[in-house]
């Protein structure tokens, strides 16, 4: 499978994601999955200032990464899916079907969220959300970059932030 | 009035190392306000961004990565304040020549600090695989 990691953090590409698992899993091509970076050229040229010349950048919309998405899959490069939410990243696994695995990266600091590891925080809703993700058949970790310890769904959503 | 002429941007500890080496050389640290993006989502290296700018009236940024969240947050502010200087992939010969020409207080001390990081990455010995 050409997608390596299919990853929700609410910075979108940046080093954790270009370097930290662009570099050890040798990854070309980043699809990024938000329905407003896909309607803004802007966004678009900006995010794609921050990668190498040799990654290539997709962008979607949520029903354009359900359609593209076996395409992503068979590609013969490695690939990273990215979403900035949890709810992007659950609205795609409804449309396909097809996603078993999601990367917890960084969900940060909002009112109403609670600290669960250094790095994510969460809200009730969002809590459920990954909960029904896991309820599919999904396997849900949270990990910030490859050297880390991936923190399953039931530690995460029981953690205090240490 | 504040000295501060440049906000210094990057992972973890990166503008704090930075600014140690440059008051350690050339004692003119006071020129930088340093920013770090841990721990902070986009909007919030963004924010935290605007309000260093705005409180010390700084006019250039420097990041450490091209791909970084503060590379990010300040090509979002320079979209807007198109007189701020954004230069990526800082190293500390970049810095130390900013402090030494940053008084020329134009675009013409960041392109000549630019150069000088650039010239400043040598290779030396080694050898290849056989």
């Amino acid at each position: 499978m050409a997608l390596e990691l299919y990853r929700i953090d609410d910075r979108l590409i940046h080093g954790q994601v270009v370097v930290g698992w662009g570099q050890p899993l040798d990854l070309r091509f980043i699809v990024l999955v938000d329905d407003e970076v896909a309607a803004s050229d802007w966004e678009q040229e900006l995010y794609r200032m921050g990668v190498p010349p040799d990654m290539e950048v997709y962008f979607d919309t949520v029903t354009g990464a359900a359609e593209n998405l076996s395409r992503y899959q068979d590609d013969e490069r490695r690939g990273l899916l990215l979403t900035g939410d949890i709810d992007t990243m659950t609205r795609l696994v409804d449309a396909t079907g097809d996603i078993r695995r999601v990367n917890v990266g960084g969900i940060h600091h909002k009112p109403g969220r609670t600290q669960r590891l250094r790095y994510v925080f969460l809200n009730p809703a969002e809590e459920a959300q990954l909960r029904g993700l896991e309820g599919r058949g999904l396997e849900v970790s949270a990990q910030d970059v490859p050297a880390a310890r991936p923190v399953p769904l039931d530690e995460l959503l029981t953690g205090n932030g240490s | 009035m504040s000295n501060i002429r440049a906000l210094v941007a990057g992972h973890g500890t990166f503008a704090e190392g930075m600014l140690s080496a440059v008051e350690q050389i050339t004692g003119r640290s006071d020129l930088f306000i340093g920013v770090t993006n841990r721990d902070l989502s986009a909007q919030g290296v963004e924010q935290l961004m605007r309000e260093r700018l705005a409180t010390s009236g700084a006019t250039v940024i420097f990041t450490d990565l091209p791909a970084g969240s503060c590379t990010m947050a300040a090509r979002r502010i320079q979209r807007e304040q198109s007189a701020i200087a954004v230069v990526t992939g800082v190293n500390l010969a970049t810095l130390l020549d900013y402090a030494f020409h940053a008084d020329n207080g134009d675009v013409s001390a960041v392109e000549h600090a630019a150069d000088k990081g650039r010239a400043s990455l040598v290779v030396t010995g080694g050898s290849r695989g056989a």
